[in-house]
C-alpha cells in the first residue's frame, strides 16, 4: 500500500514513483497494490495512479483533507491501514511525507525506514536501504512489526506506466474538528517558479569559488538552458550569497538529480554527503586536487568563469 | 553525533561504524532547538529542560546545552537503548516529558547520524500533541504558536495551540556559543540520570539496522582535456549529451 501525495488537485511526481515501486514489489510477492489518496475533489486522480500500477485506490474526498494537516491526515491514513492490514506501507520522503510517515508509524506502533534509496523483498521481508550519516554509509533496515513502513527519497525510483484497474474505494475522511489543533494560515508560493532542489532533474551548484552573490548569474543562465535549479554549498549560504533553501549538503538538502554540475565547490565531505546520489556529476574547479573530483563522472580543471558561459552556449545548441 | 566533517568507516562485519576516531558534537539541528527555547525563556520567562536519550558521552552534550543557558537536564542512559530506533526513543522521551511541565518541546528536525527524522513526530503522537516539523521561524502569542514551514516550492504559515512539538530546521536562528561563566555554572546545574527501568518503556526496536554497508563506489571519472575553455566546454557538452545522456 502507498500513500499518494497531491497538491492543488494534481498528483506529485513522488506518487507515481511510489506506485511503480510498489508494483515492482507486489509482482515479486504476488500481492496487489493499493493506494490511499486524500484531499478534496480528487477522485479523478485515482485513474492516473491506476496507470502506474495501482489496483485499488482508497479515496478520502473531504474538505477536512485540504490543505494538508498532520493530525487529520495521520488519523485517516492510520484508520485505512488498520482496516486493510497491508504488509508494506510506502510513503514519499517529501516534506509532507516525512511529516506524515513518522506520525502514522507511531500511531500504528510499527517501524519506519525513512528516505530510502532502494527497497527489495528478501526472505519475505521488506529490506529498506537508506543512507545514514548523510550518505557516508548505508543501513539495511528490517522491520519486525507490520506494516513494514518505508519512505522513498524523491527522484531516485523510476516511475513507469503499467496499467492496472485503479478501482476507487471511497473511505470516510471526516475528522472530528475539535481534535485538530493546527491550521494553515497562508501558503506563500515561491515567486521564482523554479523546481525545488529535491525534485530537480538538473542542478547547477556554486560554492566559494563563485567569489560573491553576483557570480551566480552565469549559473542561473546555465540552469535556465537545462531547465534546472541553482544550488549552493554551505560556504556560499553561510556567506549570505544564497538563501538557506538553496543549500545542498549534510545540513542542507540531500538531492539526487540526473545531472549535478558543481562549480567552484571544493567538495567538503559535508557537501559530498548531500549530492553523491546524483546520477551524473560534473565538477568544474581550478584546483585539480579538489576532493569533488573524486566523486565526479566528468571533471574540468579550469576557471569556472570561462567554462560555464561556454558550456551554456554549447548546451543551448544541444537542446535547441 | 559525529561532527559533520567526520569520516565514517563501516565495521568489517557490517554491524555498525568505527567510533574510535570520531569527534562527538551536539546534533546541529538540536542546537537550533536549544537556542529557540532559550530565546523564548529570555522573552517570556520559564525554564528550559534538556531531555536526552544517549550513552554516557551524551552527558557532555547536555552540559553544553546547560552552558548555553538551559536550566536542568534529564539523561536517559542505559545500554538497553544502544540499538533503539526512533519509536523506542520517542516513547522513552514521552514517558519523562509527561512528568515535566511543558509548553513547547523542541527537537532537531533530524539527527545527523541516522538521518531518520522521526523522533519529533513520534513524540508528538505519544503525547497526543500537535506537531510542527521543519520550522524556520516561530512566534508565540498567548496560548498559540505561529510558525513558518518551507515545503517544496512554497512556504506555509501554520498556527497551532500550545503545548506542541516543534522540529527545528536550519534557518530558525543562530545558536549562541556557551560563555565561560556559562560553562562554569553548567557544572552545578542538576541533571537527573535515569535508566531504562526508571523510564519504564519498551526498549525493543521495531525497525532494526540489519546491516551497515559503505556507499556504492562510483566508477572513476574522466578529466576533460582541451586547449582552451571553448574546446573543453564543447567536449563536456558532447559527453553529457552522447555518453551520459544527461542533457
Amino acid at each position: 500500500m502507498i500513500v499518494a501525495e497531491q497538491r492543488d488537485g494534481a498528483l506529485r511526481k513522488i506518487s507515481l514513483e511510489l506506485a511503480s515501486t510498489a508494483r515492482r514489489l507486489a509482482d515479486q510477492s504476488g500481492d496487489e497494490v493499493s493506494a490511499i489518496l486524500l484531499g478534496s475533489g480528487i477522485e479523478g486522480l485515482a485513474a492516473e495512479l491506476g496507470k502506474y500500477g495501482v489496483d485499488k485506490v482508497f479515496v478520502g474526498d473531504n474538505a477536512a483533507m485540504e490543505p494538508y494537516i498532520t493530525e487529520a491526515h495521520a488519523a485517516v491514513v492510520a484508520k485505512v491501514v488498520k482496516e486493510n492490514d497491508p504488509a508494506i506501507l510506502l510513503l514519499g520522503a517529501s516534506v509532507q511525507g516525512k511529516d506524515l510517515s513518522s506520525r502514522v508509524a507511531a500511531k500504528l506502533a510499527t517501524g519506519l525506514a525513512t528516505d530510502c534509496t532502494d527497497v527489495r523483498i528478501d526472505g519475505g521481508n521488506l529490506v529498506a536501504v537508506r543512507p545514514m550519516y548523510a550518505g557516508k554509509c548505508f543501513g539495511e533496515i528490517i522491520t519486525s512489526s507490520t506494516p513494514a513502513m518505508a519512505s522513498l527519497r524523491p527522484n531516485v525510483f523510476p516511475a513507469s506506466e503499467n496499467a492496472k484497474a485503479g478501482a476507487v474505494v471511497k473511505v470516510d475522511a471526516a475528522v472530528d474538528a475539535a481534535s485538530i489543533k493546527s491550521k494553515v494560515l497562508e501558503v506563500q508560493k515561491d515567486a521564482s517558479g523554479k523546481v525545488d532542489l529535491t525534485e530537480a532533474t538538473v542542478i547547477v551548484s556554486g560554492g566559494r569559488g563563485m567569489k560573491g552573490p553576483e557570480g551566480y548569474g552565469i549559473l542561473e543562465e546555465l540552469a535556465d538552458v537545462l531547465k534546472g535549479t541553482v544550488g549552493a554549498s554551505r560556504a556560499a549560504v553561510d556567506a549570505g550569497w544564497r538563501p538557506q533553501k538553496d543549500q545542498v549538503g549534510q545540513t542542507g538538502k540531500v538531492v539526487s538529480p540526473n545531472l549535478y554540475i558543481a562549480c567552484g565547490i571544493s567538495g567538503a565531505i559535508q557537501h559530498l554527503a548531500g549530492m553523491s546520489s546524483s546520477k551524473c556529476i560534473v565538477a568544474i574547479n581550478k584546483d585539480a586536487e579538489a576532493p569533488i573530483f573524486t566523486k565526479a563522472d566528468y571533471g574540468v580543471v579550469d576557471d569556472l568563469f570561462k567554462i560555464v558561459p561556454e558550456l551554456t552556449a554549447v548546451c543551448k545548441k544541444l537542446v535547441a | 553525533m559525529p561532527d559533520t566533517e567526520a569520516q565514517i568507516k563501516v565495521k568489517a562485519d557490517g554491524s555498525g561504524i568505527e567510533e574510535g576516531q570520531i569527534k562527538w558534537v551536539m546534533n546541529p539541528y538540536d542546537e537550533y532547538g536549544v537556542e529557540e527555547a532559550l530565546k523564548l525563556k529570555e522573552k517570556n520567562g520559564g525554564d528550559v529542560t534538556i531531555v536526552c536519550v544517549g550513552p554516557a558521552r551524551a552527558m557532555e552534550t547536555i552540559r553544553t546545552a546547560l552552558a548555553m543557558g538551559a536550566d536542568k537536564g534529564v539523561h536517559i542512559c542505559d545500554p538497553a537503548f544502544d540499538n533503539a530506533d526512533a519509536f523506542v526513543v520517542a516513547n522513552a522521551l514521552a514517558a519523562v516529558i509527561k512528568t515535566l511541565p511543558h509548553d513547547i518541546i523542541f527537537c532537531g528536525q533530524r539527527a545527523i547520524d541516522d538521518d531518520s527524522g522521526q523522533v519529533g513526530s513520534m513524540l508528538a503522537e505519544a503525547l497526543n500533541l500537535p506537531q510542527l516539523t521543519l520550522v524556520t521561524k516561530l512566534e508565540v502569542a498567548g496560548s498559540s504558536v505561529k510558525v513558518i514551514r518551507p515545503i517544496e516550492g512554497a512556504q506555509l504559515s501554520i498556527e497551532t495551540a500550545l503545548p506542541c512539538v516543534v522540529t527545528a530546521q536550519k534557518g530558525l536562528n543562530e545558536p549562541r556559543y556557551a560563555s565561560l561563566p556559562g560553562i562554569m555554572k553548567a557544572k552545578k546545574k542538576p541533571v537527573d540520570v535515569k535508566n531504562a527501568a526508571a523510564v519504564g518503556t519498551a526498549t525493543d526496536a521495531k525497525a532494526k539496522v540489519a546491516k551497515t554497508v559503505p556507499p556504492p563506489a562510483r566508477p572513476p571519472g574522466k578529466i576533460i582535456c582541451g586547449d582552451d575553455a571553448v574546446q573543453k566546454a564543447a567536449e563536456l557538452g558532447k559527453l553529457l549529451r552522447e555518453e551520459a545522456k544527461a542533457i
